[in-house]
């Protein structure tokens, strides 16, 4: 199954279809080979891990590993995977020193899985009588590029007017309660949460057995408030390759932050010295919106009324007036209630985010409709002059109102990255 | 020590560190030689066999490296003397492996392969000789352990067949808000022990199957049959009076039957973590006791259970894993005190349909965080 074979085989099957399996082929291999190297080089692997500065950014798309360490934490800036298990946790303990302990154990546990590595004791277990301290459903799969990416909200500094664990004081104000927007339908068990894990692979069951796996460490410490699974994910980070779709079957995040672009990074992303909760320095603030899509009236909808809706045309991702997906818009020519009108950071003083959202669709609404939709991540430096604005504005004015729906909401502080092994995750917050 | 999942070398690693760590233990014991010549005991189970690679071994730890070769999906029983399980294994699919673990006495036994999950299985007997092993190194405060927890089950097991026979002359008498008044109660016994109860295999699914586990043909008997005709239909016929007095002999049999059944020290220690999976599994939902809403009474009398058995293996436990056993008081505590919330002082309980979803969760909540840990007590009481 070498690469000189298949080449071979390809041209003799000819015609349409032997080229697009030729395609999946190739991508299958591509994959296979890199699996190998990294057997060859696991010792090396992990220890380059350990001594990465985390810039995952500049990694190939089929790199399999994604360091863990590094000054900010992966699953920011790195490269979007295909998959997505998110889940937000509530904090069901009043003992600081045993969600300490788990956040240590969580920090241990997420440095072998991204590394493709099992958990603790691994899934074969120590002793028969016990259960495996991995719960297996990854082994025999690569790291898949999985990242972790750890959250606080705001009700683990205080909830109820109760300073749950002395961290009052450390609160960033930029840490905000989201203000209800025009439109907001949300619903508290798809809300909130005092600690989110966003899992990213290009495997949904590598993300999955993450999460699981976190989520049984923290028996006792936390349990799951909600969970969300994302595919296809709707927004790039590497403006180099194609930009993906969303369900509406428009490209979205074509103006995205590039995980390599350092500066808009610097001016737009990573809080910065000075910003506020010094804890904070070189963390980043999520918001999570789980946004409805009514797809059935979409899908009624006239292209010309789609294309009306974003302020770009459907097949190319042209804006209006130009014929490329990357021209510069010529925002006076899109309708002024459109998406990308409102939404284009010169409509807004220049003003970005990094996306980082996924599709969904979770059964039926009870309806005999899909439940689908898009599971926004957006990353900012300062949500209160980043999302809060912006949503603000899209939540009034936005023609695609008409077509979505915001059902669940959450904000958290992502704490820089985990630099070394022995730090953990919160250090700078609990330490 | 963790394994790369991707990396063949690592494999091997963790085989070699598997090794190692199995060498250890056993040069801690003294008997290398002897266990190593043990080794796994090689089932091979076809359509029409059941082929073992020896029928005479040491007793104490067993390990039956089942493999199906057969075209059905199969099962492993391994039975003491009138079929009562020792352990077992199910779903063993067309050419795959799996491997059980159990501990066994010194004793005759009968392995039985069933293809197609059907009937009484092909069988083959086997012996396990008092020797070495297992006898040599017994813990003394784990023999004492499993004593006790034996004198616990048969106290609640003598307990329970008086309220039953309450139970069922309250049906007999046709006094449906009695027979009401005294459910919750007959079943305390059994719910504190059921591991106990269960191992004997023909006992729990005439008195405690809930009507939609009921296989195609099964008459449907016990508990839950006659709840059914007290809460949903609020009447007692003929059959339900034949059922009271059927629920009275099955559950003398249980009684009888307690000084037999198979205890060990993992054994007690799975069957505590077992309650707790009872809890979560159908007690937290509310269905075990569906027309009664019953079911925190059966849940406080799961952790009871549990509790006992943890409390007896705790002297051992303590010791190897000081840490597990300190967070496993913490949360049988909590747990308790939580069920107290919900016990008034006649000691009956909360009606589940009383208990809203947010109550639940937190019943949830506490079950999760302390079945997790308990699901490491039976490591922690294996005889290193």
């Amino acid at each position: 199954m070498d690469a000189e074979n298949e080449q071979q085989a390809a041209p003799a099957e000819g015609g349409g279809q032997a080229q697009r399996a030729g395609l999946s082929r190739r991508a299958v291999i591509g994959w296979a080979g890199a699996g190998v190297a990294l057997g060859a080089a696991a010792v090396g692997t992990v220890a380059a891990a350990t001594m990465s500065d985390g810039d995952g950014a500049a990694a190939p798309q089929t790199s399999p590993e994604v360091p863990f360490y590094g000054e900010h934490q992966s699953g920011i800036s790195t490269p979007v995977q295909d998959r997505l298990h998110f889940a937000a946790f509530d904090v069901i303990t009043d003992d600081r020193d045993a969600l300490v302990k788990m956040l240590k154990e969580w920090t241990k546990a997420a440095a072998s899985i991204t590394g493709g590595r099992e958990v603790g004791g691994g899934a074969v277990g120590v002793v028969p009588e016990s259960p495996p301290d991995d719960t297996g459903e990854a082994l025999g799969l690569p790291a898949s590029r999985l990242t972790l990416t750890i959250g606080f909200g705001r009700t683990l500094f205080e909830k109820d007017g109760q300073d749950r664990f002395g961290l009052r004081a450390k609160l960033p104000e930029a840490l905000v309660e989201l203000p209800k927007f025009k439109g907001d339908r949300l619903e508290a068990a798809r809300s909130g949460g005092d600690l989110c894990v966003q899992a990213c692979a290009d495997d949904p069951q590598v993300a999955v057995h993450a999460i699981r796996n976190l989520a049984r460490i923290g028996m006792g410490v936390v349990n799951v408030r909600w969970s969300q699974l994302g595919f296809g994910k709707t927004s790039s980070t590497t403006p180099d390759s194609q930009t993906p779709r969303n369900l509406m079957g428009f490209k979205d995040g074509t103006h995205n932050i590039a995980g390599t672009d350092a500066d808009s990074l610097a001016q737009h992303v990573w809080v910065a010295p000075g910003d506020g909760a010094d804890w904070m320095t070189g963390g980043s603030y999520l918001v999570a919106r789980r946004i409805r899509m009514t797809i059935e009236t979409w899908d009624r909808s006239s292209l010309k009324e789609q294309e009306d809706t974003f302020g770009r045309t459907k097949i190319e991702g042209a804006p209006y007036g130009k014929q490329k997906e990357r021209d510069a818009p010529d925002l006076s020519a899109m309708p002024a209630d459109s998406h990308v009108r409102l939404a284009h950071p010169d409509s807004n003083g220049g003003l970005m985010i990094l996306r980082r959202g996924y599709s969904f669709t979770d059964g039926t609404d009870g309806l005999g409709r899909l439940d689908a939709g898009l599971f926004f991540l957006a990353y900012q430096r300062d949500t209160r002059k980043a999302f809060v604005p912006l949503q603000t504005k899209l939540a009034a004015n936005d023609r695609l109102n008409e077509y979505i729906t915001h059902v669940g909401s959450a904000h958290f502080a992502c704490p820089p990255g985990v630099r070394k092994p022995g730090e953990w995750w919160g250090q700078t917050l609990f330490g | 020590m963790p394994a790369r999942r991707t990396s063949a070398a690592a494999f091997l690693v963790l085989a070699v560190a598997g090794a190692a760590l199995v060498g250890c233990s056993k040069k801690d014991d003294g008997k290398a030689s002897a266990d190593g010549a043990a080794g796994p005991v090689q089932v091979t189970a076809t359509d029409s066999a059941c082929g073992l690679s020896k029928t005479s071994f040491p007793a104490g730890h067993v390990e039956l490296a089942v493999a199906n070769k057969g075209s059905k999906v199969t099962e492993v029983y391994v039975y003491s003397d009138g079929d009562k399980i020792v352990t077992e294994r199910e779903n063993i699919g067309p050419g795959t492996k799996v491997t059980i673990n159990a501990e066994i006495k010194a004793g005759t036994y009968e392995v039985a392969c069933k293809p197609g999950m059907t009937g009484d299985g092909i069988r083959q007997k086997i012996t396990v000789t008092a020797g070495a092993s297992a006898s040599a190194k017994a813990d003394d405060r784990l023999t004492q352990a499993v004593a006790d927890y034996r004198k616990y089950a048969q106290e609640q097991a003598d307990a329970t067949v008086p309220v039953v026979e309450q139970f069922a002359a309250a049906v007999t008498a046709g006094d449906v808000e009695k027979a009401k008044s005294l459910f919750a109660a007959s079943r305390v016994g059994w719910e504190r022990t059921e591991p106990v109860a269960e191992s004997f295999g023909d006992i729990d699914p005439k008195t405690d199957t809930r009507e939609d586990a009921l296989e195609e043909g099964q008459a449907w008997t016990g508990w839950h049959r006659i709840e059914k005709s007290l809460w949903v239909d609020g009447r007692i016929g003929d059959e339900e009076k034949t059922l009271a007095a059927q629920l009275v002999a099955d559950l003398k049999d249980w009684q009888k039957r307690v000084p037999e059944a198979e205890i060990t020290p993992t054994g007690m220690a799975n069957g505590a973590k077992e309650l707790l999976d009872e809890v979560s599994k159908n007690k937290i939902t509310g269905e075990e006791d569906r027309y009664s809403h019953t079911d925190l009474s059966d849940f406080a009398a799961n952790v009871e259970g549990a509790r006992q058995a943890y409390e007896l293996l705790k002297p051992v436990a303590s010791e190897n894993e000081p840490e597990l056993s300190r967070t496993l008081d913490a949360e049988f505590e909590k747990i308790t005190e939580l069920l107290g919330k919900y016990r008034g002082a006649d000691g009956t309980y909360t009606s589940y349909d009383k208990v809203t979803e947010d109550e639940r969760k937190a019943f949830s909540d506490a079950v999760n965080s302390l079945g997790e840990p308990l699901s490491k007590l039976a490591a922690a009481v294996v005889a290193k």
